[in-house]
């Protein structure tokens, strides 16, 4: 009789279980692991400060570590490019793996702006480029993310940039492979890729 | 010799020592204003503060104003679904009893229209406007591009 009772209690365990399992194994997926089907290749074709079209072709083999943002942006694409910086300088001899790419969704206005000098300012890694309207609109819906030009008296130029802020990080084979949310602290971000490289 | 005391203290002013001391105005504190340094002049920067209220009566910070920028404003970066945007805050709460933060990726001073470059290791002040206690005027640190706070060596919360 006991061992009945034991043994219900035993199902209900696993019962409860399973569904917990899984929800915990999806929410891995989702935030982790990449998985056939969500696993996509972001390309783009965009002008660096030399005017050369540079390519995901141009970083075969390497890591590259994207931010989509806006020089005109004080706040939250310095606070992501000094952690990007952080991350290159914690990555020691690892750090030539990876290609930082700071990508412009205000390309207009950075184009005239020194983009190079601004990105070199926090590391002399990271690679900004800003096409045209077109290509970066086609970038950016390559790598799924948003970006939308909000007209304000309160910005310069009477406009600002809402923009997806998260770093995106591509597989050497051009597999889109993770993203890393806006505030993720640099350390947790090199431990995620020195596991890869 | 007044010309050398003068000089001195001109010098002092200038490092970012004195923007962590704590300005007290009533019974607010306010502490570790800081800001980034810029290249030129053509982008606007960001000023960040730490607001103390010790005081039993709610307040709120209704405006800036520096001389390095001609058009100093609230803002407050909003992330929703991992979209970052940054809408102009009018003011910003310092209730009773608590203490409000100007930080990266939250409430900051929008310093647009810059007069001038703001270089890492000096100081400008900036004059915080509130509600119930008035005016003070504090210095800011100016630190590197990649800076992430005031660099207080006490860190006061
Ligand atoms: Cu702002």
């Amino acid at each position: 009789m006991r061992l009945k009772v034991l043994q219900k209690m035993l199902w209900a365990a696993v019962a409860l279980a399973i569904p917990a399992y899984g929800a915990l194994h999806l929410l891995d997926e989702r935030a982790e692991t990449p998985v056939a089907e969500v696993s996509f290749r972001p390309t783009f074709s965009l002008l660096d400060a030399e005017g050369r079209v540079r390519m995901p072709s141009d970083f075969a083999g390497k890591h590259l570590l994207v931010f989509f943002g806006f020089t005109n942006c004080p706040d939250v694409c310095p606070t992501t490019l000094a952690e990007v910086a952080q991350v290159m300088e914690g990555l020691g001899d690892d750090a030539g793996k990876v290609q930082p790419l700071f990508i412009s969704i205000d390309p207009t206005r950075d184009r005239g702006l020194e983009l190079a000098e601004y990105t070199a300012a926090f590391h002399p890694s990271i690679l900004g480029l800003a096409g045209d309207e077109a290509q970066t609109r086609a970038a950016a819906g390559s790598f799924r993310i948003f970006y939308e030009r909000e007209d304000s008296s309160g910005a310069p130029d009477g406009y600002t940039m809402a923009h997806s802020a998260s770093l995106y990080l591509i597989g050497p084979d051009g597999n889109w492979l993770r993203q890393f949310s806006y505030g993720t602290p640099a350390s947790e971000i090199m431990n995620d890729l020195k596991q890869r490289l | 010799m007044k010309y050398l005391l003068t000089a001195l203290l001109l010098s002092l002013s200038a490092t970012p020592l004195l923007a962590c001391e704590t300005v007290q105005l009533g019974s607010l504190e306010i502490s570790e204003a800081w800001s980034r340094a810029s290249i030129g002049m053509a982008r606007p920067g960001a000023f960040y503060v730490t607001i103390r209220n010790t005081g039993a009566t709610d307040d709120a910070l209704a405006g800036i104003a520096t001389p390095v920028s001609g058009k100093p404003m609230l803002h407050e970066t909003v992330v929703k679904d991992g979209v970052a945007s940054m809408p102009h805050a009018p003011a910003i709460p310092v209730p009773a009893d608590s203490t409000v933060q100007l930080e990266p990726g939250g409430y900051h001073g929008m310093l647009m229209g810059l007069t001038q470059v703001l270089k890492e290791g000096e100081t400008f002040p900036v004059t915080l406007t509130f509600r119930e206690a008035g005016d003070v005027t504090v210095p800011v640190a100016i630190r590197g591009m990649g800076a992430k706070d005031a660099g207080c060596v006490d860190k006061k919360d």
